[in-house]
């Protein structure tokens, strides 16, 4: 029995003449955690997706267990025991978490689903991967980081051989992370195989043992983590030097964009306050579920609030009003980009000027020519990659979709920018210039209030971070003494 | 140790590429609306000796008139990812309303008639939009109310009796003309005109396809989307009352019972016309051609003499052909 899971060489695709991968190669060994790195447009997903079976190469061969393989559909993949948790999740809403575990494969007594049964199962998966979620729990009622659980136990109940992870823990926090990876070495010590796509590097150097890096639609470097350093991954991964904006020599803080004061929501975040000045970037970290995205939207008005108040440069902003809160000088890079920050299916430039139509337009008419003009200056400013302005932005990779939000945040010519994950998906070359992108902000006199959950970010971008721990903050923290340890501390 | 895998250039399959339905439909999708007009036009010519003539236009454009003045106001809230099932009840409220009017002793100014049709449709469709937008109620089960409470106020108002010996005033709504053209020829197209401009020249009709296309997404940017909603619905009222003045004009008597299932040939239009069931996609010159296409139909299947009963069986099939052409674009 050959050591090799999956042994892959030469595979190519094009799209429409288009060539999205040209030398496609990658070798999986039997209880090995395989990190895939690349930038978008490396060829990554493409190549995921021929050895998924959802689509065919053009070239170029693929074994599996020494066995060549031509994948026709998802159910090829799946017979050969390949299994995949996705980045895009989709549960069904209203059906249970034991439903959408075993949909298709339902256990059965005769004709009906055996909904004891199918219960029971879903429980053992549930617990013997520490996963604390109710199986009959209705999906809708589930937060994103349950949703994702729910994904990657049911990947796990395919029992399959090799696993493919295409960023699994984007939704979930630090310490589900840890059963996560827990439970991939239970697997890998059985001898399975895991395929692990994530942007976040340090996750890559924590659980993985080797690596391949593709580029430009080809494959660049591979081996063993153990013998590189992160500086030498982004290297491969981008191709260039990346310089890294320093902070440190941001000039003193000015006067308070945003005040906040004893907000409360019942069941969520209790009695906060702060502050943000112009100059300053204030980043909040703390663990999933301590209310930060929900005192974020709250304070930007897409969220409740029931006591407290929110100031913006002087003036008050009432709740559940987004176009006020934009009208005072804020605007909001939410956590979900596709479910709150884009309209998926209207061109790049309408969603560019969206929020800033009122500037865009005469009497309630929009002024197409300088709507253009805005666009066109918005996309050069941001490096927004492409062809035209009027294609949809569902078309985009993530990291210039997210360019494209920010792009409409800032045509409303926000004093305070509130982000939410600001890179969350989106690939390391894309992510400086987001980083970049915030650090000219503040310079120019903005003020940045944001929440990640990636402790590397936190500490680099931030002037000032703020702990928040169930629903309260715990702590500040000086944005250039603090160091992952104290944060994780803190937050726990 | 960094190893290299060798790339493998002996073993090469390459594997043929089909053409897919996927690129022939999208052809399809941006001039198919046109292009399955004329392709109608084409096919019923040859049935038919009649088909191509100025008379016979005349009529089919007048007949469309109507379901496309609806169609309009339809498409509004279809894009905001609506439904709105009530149009052709209101179209007959709004009717006995101004017919009413126009019956009653001393000449009634058509403005106040038009005015008071108007009103009725506006209120109307205002509820509706409440009732979607601020109560977040389901715009099937809330239009299907307004069906049935509409329908209902219209027997209560006229006692179910037809209001007859309308004011020439009224009647010139449906049998005049302007510089030679008919009255409902010129509302429709003036109607589309204003509507057209409005969806796509102004922040208002930006606004319809950003909830249309993600309510969550639109709120986020800024807009208000409750409101936004609510007018989609007052726009749809708004076009059902012109609608049924015209009809009670053309039929010279304002009829309880008139518009009953027009609301199914308004959404038909705006459907075959391309605009997506789930919002922020389509538009007005679309929706014009889907009522084109289904009263030239109409016009066709009388000519060639096909019974009403199969009449429907067909227009029937041809929606769901163009709801299943619609769900392959979104890729489902």
């Amino acid at each position: 029995m050959s050591s090799l899971l999956v042994e892959a060489s030469g595979v190519q695709k094009s799209y429409d003449g288009v060539p999205a991968l040209r030398d496609g190669r990658f070798k999986l060994a039997r209880g090995s955690v395989h990190a895939l790195c690349g930038g978008n447009g490396a060829g990554k997903s493409t190549f995921l997706s021929i050895l998924m079976g959802i689509q065919a190469r053009d070239a170029g061969s693929i074994r599996i267990r020494d066995e060549e393989v031509n994948f026709q559909s998802p159910l090829d993949a799946l017979n050969h025991r390949i299994a995949i948790i996705t980045q895009e999740l989709s549960p069904i809403p209203y059906m249970n978490v034991a439903e959408n575990i075993y949909l298709g494969r339902e256990p059965r007594k005769g004709v009906v689903v055996d909904k004891r049964t199918m219960r029971g199962n879903a429980r053992a998966l549930l617990e013997r991967l520490n996963f604390d979620i109710d199986p009959t729990a209705p999906m809708v009622s589930l937060s994103l980081a349950q949703v994702q659980l729910v994904e990657i136990a049911k990947a796990f109940s395919f029992d399959a051989e090799i696993v493919i992870m295409d960023e699994p823990t984007s939704a979930i926090g630090e310490r589900e992370t840890h059963i996560l990876f827990n439970a991939i070495r239970s697997l890998t010590s059985h001898g399975a195989g895991i395929i692990y796509v994530s942007h976040r590097l340090e996750e890559l150097f924590e659980i993985a043992d080797e690596y391949t890096v593709f580029r430009d639609g080809a494959y660049v470097e591979s081996g063993k983590l153990g013998d590189i350093d992160r500086p030498h991954l982004v290297r491969q991964i981008v191709g260039r030097e990346v310089a890294q904006p320093r902070k440190s020599t941001r000039s003193e803080a000015g006067k308070v964009m945003l005040d906040v004061a004893n907000l409360s929501q019942s069941g969520q975040f209790n009695d906060v306050s702060l502050r943000v000045s112009s100059g300053e970037i204030v980043g909040i970290y703390g663990l999933m579920g301590s209310g930060r995205s929900e005192f974020l939207n709250a304070v930007y008005g897409i969220g409740p609030r029931e006591g407290g108040t929110v100031t913006v440069d002087g003036r008050e902003v009432m709740p559940a009003r987004p176009d006020e809160s934009i009208d005072a000088g804020m605007a909001m890079v939410t956590e979900d980009r596709k479910e709150s920050g884009l309209v998926l299916g209207a061109p790049i430039r309408h969603n560019i000027s969206l929020s800033a139509l009122t500037h865009l337009s005469w009497k309630g008419v929009v002024q197409r020519r300088k709507e253009r003009t805005h666009a066109a200056e918005m996309i050069r400013q941001l490096n927004i990659k492409t062809a035209s302005d009027e294609l949809p932005v569902s078309t985009m990779s993530g990291g210039n979709q997210q360019k494209v939000v920010l792009a409409r945040c800032l045509s409303s010519r926000p004093k305070l920018l509130i982000c939410d994950e600001p890179t969350r998906g989106i690939d390391e070359g894309a992510k400086q210039e987001i980083y970049t992108l915030l650090d000219r902000f503040v310079r120019s006199g903005g003020a940045v209030l944001l929440v990640s959950s990636e402790a590397p970010e936190v500490l680099q971008l931030s002037d000032r971070i703020v702990v928040f721990k169930k629903g309260r903050i715990k702590e500040t923290l000086p944005g250039h003494s603090a160091s992952q340890e104290t944060l994780l501390h803190a937050a726990s | 140790m960094r190893q290299d895998i060798p790339a493998n250039k002996a073993a090469s399959t390459a594997l043929p590429k089909p053409i897919s339905l996927h690129a022939v439909l999208k052809l399809a999708n941006n001039y198919g609306i046109a292009v399955a007009f004329i392709a109608l036009c084409i096919a019923l010519s040859f049935s038919s000796d009649v088909f191509l003539t100025w008379g016979n236009w005349t009529n089919i454009i007048r007949q469309t008139a109507i379901n496309g003045m609806l169609a309009i106001g339809v498409t509004f809230v279809i894009l905001t990812r609506g439904i709105d099932l009530s149009v052709g009840a209101v179209m007959a409220l709004a009717g006995v309303v101004g017919a009413t009017l126009a019956v009653m002793p001393g000449e009634q100014n058509i403005v106040v008639i038009l005015l008071a049709g108007c009103f009725v449709g506006a209120f109307l469709g205002w509820l509706n939009g409440v009732a979607v937008a601020r109560l977040s109620l389901p715009p099937f089960v809330v239009t299907l109310g307004m069906l049935s409470v509409a329908r209902g106020l219209t027997f209560i108002f006229t006692d179910g009796q037809p209001v007859l010996n309308l004011s020439p005033q009224l009647l010139w709504l449906g049998s005049g003309s302007v510089f030679g053209v008919p009255v409902p020829i010129v509302v429709l197209i003036l109607l589309f005109a204003i509507c057209w401009f409005v969806l796509q020249h102004t922040v208002f009709g930006r606004h319809i396809y950003a909830v249309g296309g993600s309510e969550k997404s639109a709120a986020t940017s800024g807009v208000r989307v409750k409101r936004v909603i609510t007018a989609a619905y007052v726009i749809s009222g708004l076009t059902a009352a012109l609608g049924g003045l015209i009809l009670t004009a053309r039929t010279t008597a304002a009829l309880p019972q008139a518009g009953v299932a027009y609301e199914l040939d308004a959404i038909a239009a705006v459907v075959i016309g391309g605009t997506s069931l789930s919002g922020g996609k389509g538009s007005l010159v679309g929706t014009l051609f889907g009522a084109l296409i289904i009263g030239t139909i109409n016009n066709g299947l009388d000519l060639l003499g096909v019974s009403s009963y199969y009449q429907q069986v067909i227009k029937g099939l041809i929606i769901v052909g163009a709801v299943m052409l619609d769900a392959t674009r979104r890729g489902k």
